[in-house]
This record gives structure tokens, C-alpha cells and sequence, in this order.
């Protein structure tokens, strides 16, 4: 059944190749000078052509300063037509938040521009770059056409740095991926805090390491923003979209370590017992699934070393 | 490569033996390498689809080196043998396991090569063989992409070390064990395959509780999750197929002074 779906989507993916792909990219403001163009609360999938994560710009005086590249080239071109839907300004700088491929195969669009990125990002995006792009292509097929990897060029240090009339704050965390960059704009008050936090959606975790993940949410929680644009859902004016990203991961977290210390084996664990508020979150039974992947081989082996075992000569 | 050639052998008889068999039942994955399946694993033998044969498996491997399976067969009452295979790899057969004292069930990690049905095949005592099963897709090359332990240095030090725990349940024990071992498949030109390939269960010093042949596609350093009748101690004997040995002895935490290595 499910390959009988899979070649139908396959044959509706070939009929449609002629068919200029359009991301219908539509800038949303959040605050002065600043738009957010946001992603669809799903998956990878032939349908959303990659679209599933938020980019964003500020139109400062001296030129436009973007946030994240989306996932293929197509997007970053398409990100750059909708830029100048909103102003004549240039582009003059753009960041990437950190390694994840729907962040950053956008950045094509931009070459010959200032990428940036903190260091082990760059790192991260030459070993595994070529990696994400074969997978996305796989996940989306056509909308990939064309596009291939383009590491950041420069590396972020982090602290202050002003552009055009904005004062932008570089935050160099880790927990997400081992390096995430946060950007709070202290002239506007809007802080994009990259895939730290997910907002309506479950979080994601190859990369991730849970505790300093919950390490670098407290962080977030003490800066002075107005508002917060999380990697993936809405934006919002409130610190919900934090507590909400941390409530998710300490459950996953507490989950899966009590299941590991009862000797759950880990296909047992396909049907979470999860609060009611947390299952809601989009895509939270793949996600999750994933996670159980992703972290519970540690845990499990943590959990091991606790027996009783002697080698027989 | 014994294996190899054995499988080749099999295949080649597989069609003849095919006509003269009795006729597989329609199988409600679709897929169209049932009946060769039916034929090279299960002899053509009479065969049924019954939910009480339980598979359980992501939808979407992963990680195609690691699909977590659990395997549940106990609500047959007494299985004979337990066997467990993922249709579309180029080796399908992962585990043959004789549960004799403990329960037809088991949780494993395997890889796949591409999307693939992943069954168990359960025979009970009447010579019938009640099968289960789900789909899992796969972005592939999980059979032929060399282990991971065999690219660092002190794995072989290491090889058939095993760490475990044992588990008082309600009903039963239940024992997790990792067995370090490569547990390469021989599909990657240049490595040999070399994997373990038979583990014994027995209560300290005596009863056999259960056997188990393993095979190529299971995941490197193999992860089991067993349960057995209720005890305080056990030994885990194998070898793999070099002949390198595997011998344990676990306990419940509470019965020893605690001497781990
Ligand atoms: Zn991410």
C-alpha cells in the first residue's frame, strides 16, 4: 500500500516537473523592519518542497540582513524575490543558524555574499552538507533541482555587532546541534533563536544533546526580547514557545531514561505514554519515533552497565 | 561465504520445490517476494497469517543500521521456533531462535538495505508456521555499509565482551544483553563476513533455557532483550563465526557482591 502510494506521488512528482515550483514565500512583519517568512508544521515532503522551516530578514540602512536560507536553492531564490517584494535595499549579510540542511542549501542564492555561521557549524556543513543535500532530494525530489551545497564563508564571533542602525546580538549555544547560533536584534527586541526552539511542532534531535539543549532554552529565557521567532512554528511575544520546547524535551528525556532502567526494549516503546499537550504538537508520533533512535542507545547502554556481569575465561 | 553459496543452492532449488508445495497463502503485505520467501525459509511448509504473531518497527527506518524490532509471539501459547526476516535485504534471514523455557518473544536491532517487509515466523507444535509482519521503509544501505566498530582500534580487544542486566518482573525475568561484535555482513568488498552466529541461554551451570542463531543483518554490537523464566543467575554461551567465543555470567544485582567487569 504504502508503495503503491509512493509511486503514485512519484508519477504526480513527474507530471508536475514542467510546472514552475513556487514556495509562494510571503514575508510576514513581526516588528519594525523585520518580516519572518514561516514553514508548514510538517514533514520533508513532495508537497511542501522542503518549506518546513521559518527564514527571516530585518531592512536595515545599510542593506538587508537575513536569517537562514531555507532548504534548496530554488527557496533561497525565491527568498531573495520576496525580499525585494519589501524593499530596494540589498542583500548585504547572511547568517546561518546552524547545520541542519532546511537552514541552509538555500545559501546558493547567496554566494559571492558574507555567510555566516559559528565554526562548528561551517565544520558540520562540509562533513555532512553533501549528505543532507542526497537525503533532501530523496525527501522532495524535484524541488532540489539544481542545488548543492555552499559552506558559510565567514565565522561569527560572537557578541556584538551593528549593522545599518540595528545592534545585533550573537549568541554562540549548543543543544540542538553542537552549535547554534541565536540572533537577538536589541533594536528591535526580536530574537530568532534558530532550532533552540519549536513552537506548535515537535522538536527534532539527531544532533542533539538534551542537556545542554535545557541549558541553552534557560539562557533564552533571560533575554529581553519582544519577540521570539522559533526555527519552526509561529512566532510569538511570550517565553510559551521556550517552556513549551523544554516541557517536550525533559518528558522525552525522563521517558525514555525510566524506560531504559525497566529494561524496555526499544520497538517497545513506539506507543509513548505522553502528556495530552505534548502528543497535540505537529508530527509528535514521527518525531518522537526518531528521538527513540536518536538518543535511547545511550540511555539503554547507561542503563546496562548497571548489571551484574562476569566474563567467563 | 558458506552462507552465501548455501543461499544460491537454495534459491536454485527453491522453483522446483515450489510447484510440488502446497500453495502460499495470499500475503497481506503484497509482497512479491513471498512466495520465494515461503519456499527458502520455511520450506514451503503450512503456513498462516495470524495476528497473534506481533512485529513491531518504525514506519521509517532511521537509521538504516539500527531498526529496532520487538517481536511477540506468546500469545500462541508454545512456539517450537521463532524465525525473523526482512524480505528485501540481499541476506533476509536475521534470527532463528528456539525459545524452549522462555517466552517467543524478543527485542533486536537489524539492518536493512532498502524498504522491506520484516516478518516473524513463528511454528508451533501442530508443524504450522504462523506468520506477522509490518512494511518499513528505508532509505537503504544498511547491508552494505561496513561497522562502524571496525574502523576504530579497541573493538577486537573487546570482541564478544558482553554487558548485561537482569530484571525481576511480575512473571518472569527479563535479561537485555550487548555482545560487542562487528557483525559484518561479507557484502562489503573486502571485509568477510563475521558475525555471531550462536548464543545459549542456560540457568548457572545447568538447564538449557533457549538457542539462538543469529545472522549477518543484525545490527553491530547486537542489543537482545529476552524474557525467561524467573531466576537469579544465568550463562550466555556462543561463538561467532570465526569460532571466537562468547561466555558470560549474569546475575540479579541483589544475589552477588557486586564483582562487574
Ligand atoms: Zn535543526
Amino acid at each position: 500500500m504504502r508503495s503503491l502510494v509512493f509511486i503514485a506521488v512519484m508519477l504526480l512528482a513527474g507530471l508536475c516537473q514542467a510546472v514552475e515550483r513556487d514556495y509562494k514565500l510571503k514575508p510576514q512583519q513581526v516588528a519594525d523592519n523585520t518580516y519572518v517568512l514561516i514553514g508548514h508544521d510538517e514533514h520533508f515532503s513532495f508537497a511542501n518542497g522542503g518549506n518546513i522551516v521559518n527564514t527571516g530578514f530585518i531592512v536595515t540602512e545599510a542593506g538587508v540582513v537575513v536569517i537562514d536560507s531555507g532548504p534548496s536553492r530554488l527557496y533561497g531564490e525565491q527568498l531573495i524575490a520576496a525580499i525585494a517584494q519589501v524593499t530596494d535595499k540589498p542583500v548585504v549579510k547572511l547568517f546561518i543558524t546552524h547545520m541542519h540542511p532546511d537552514h541552509f542549501l538555500g545559501n546558493q542564492a547567496f554566494e559571492g555574499l558574507p555567510i555566516a555561521a559559528l565554526e562548528k557549524t561551517q565544520d558540520g556543513i562540509r562533513l555532512m552538507g553533501e549528505t543532507f543535500n542526497d537525503n533532501l532530494y530523496r525527501l522532495v525530489g524535484s524541488w532540489m533541482k539544481g542545488t548543492r551545497v555552499v559552506a558559510p564563508n565567514l565565522q561569527v564571533e560572537p557578541g556584538l555587532e551593528e549593522i545599518g542602525g540595528h545592534r545585533l546580538q550573537l549568541i554562540a549555544m549548543q543543544g540542538h546541534t553542537g552549535a547554534d547560533l541565536a540572533i537577538l536584534d536589541q533594536t528591535s527586541g526580536v530574537l530568532f533563536a534558530g532550532d533552540l526552539v519549536f513552537y506548535g511542532r515537535t522538536p527534532t534531535t539527531p544532533h542533539a544533546n538534551l542537556d545542554n539543549w535545557q541549558s541553552a532554552l534557560q539562557q533564552l529565557q533571560k533575554l529581553d526580547f519582544k519577540v521570539l521567532v522559533p526555527g519552526h512554528g509561529v512566532p510569538v511575544t511570550s517565553e510559551v514557545a521556550i517552556s513549551q520546547t523544554s516541557s517536550y524535551l525533559s518528558w522525552l528525556q525522563q521517558y525514555l531514561k525510566k524506560q531504559a532502567d525497566s529494561g524496555a526494549a526499544m520497538a517497545e516503546l513506539l506507543q509513548p505514554d505522553a502528556p495530552q499537550n505534548l502528543r497535540e504538537l505537529a508530527v509528535f508520533k514521527d518525531e518522537y519515533t526518531r528521538s527513540l533512535s536518536h538518543l535511547y542507545p545511550a540511555l539503554e547502554a547507561e542503563a546496562l552497565a548497571d548489571g551484574t556481569v562476569e566474563q567467563q575465561p | 561465504m558458506r552462507y552465501r553459496i548455501c543461499s544460491l543452492l537454495l534459491l536454485l532449488l527453491a522453483t522446483p520445490l515450489g510447484l510440488v508445495a502446497a500453495e502460499s497463502p495470499a500475503d497481506p503485505l503484497n509482497s512479491v517476494m513471498w512466495h520465494e520467501m515461503h519456499q527458502r525459509l520455511l520450506d514451503g511448509a503450512p503456513v498462516v497469517f495470524d495476528e497473534r504473531v506481533q512485529v513491531s518497527a518504525p514506519a521509517v527506518a532511521e537509521d538504516s543500521l539500527n531498526l529496532p524490532l520487538w517481536i511477540d509471539a506468546t500469545a500462541l501459547g508454545e512456539v517450537k521456533r521463532l524465525l525473523v526476516f526482512a524480505e528485501l535485504n540481499p541476506i533476509p534471514k536475521v534470527l532463528d531462535m528456539q525459545p524452549i523455557k522462555a517466552a517467543p518473544r524478543i527485542g533486536l536491532r537489524i539492518k536493512v538495505q532498502q524498504a522491506t517487509p520484516v516478518r516473524a515466523a513463528a511454528l508451533t507444535a501442530d508443524g504450522v508456521w504462523h506468520l506477522g509482519g509490518v512494511l518499513v521503509d528505508a532509505a537503504g544501505g544498511g547491508c552494505t555499509a561496513p561497522s562502524i566498530g571496525s574502523g576504530s582500534s579497541d573493538w577486537a580487544d573487546r570482541l564478544g565482551e558482553v554487558t548485561a542486566r537482569l530484571w525481576s518482573r511480575e512473571h518472569h525475568s527479563r535479561l537485555r544483553a550487548s555482545i560487542v561484535h562487528p557483525m559484518d555482513t561479507g557484502l562489503v568488498a573486502g571485509i568477510p563476513a563475521f558475525y555471531l552466529e550462536q548464543l545459549e541461554i542456560r540457568e548457572s551451570g545447568g538447564d538449557l533455557i533457549s538457542r539462538l542463531s543469529l545472522f549477518e543483518p543484525i545490527a553491530e554490537n547486537p542489543v537482545l532483550t529476552l524474557d525467561l523464566p524467573k531466576l537469579k543467575q544465568l550463562t550466555m554461551d556462543g561463538r561467532d563465526n570465526n569460532g571466537n567465543p562468547v561466555a558470560a555470567q549474569i546475575s540479579l544485582e541483589s544475589q552477588t557482591g557486586g564483582s562487574r567487569q
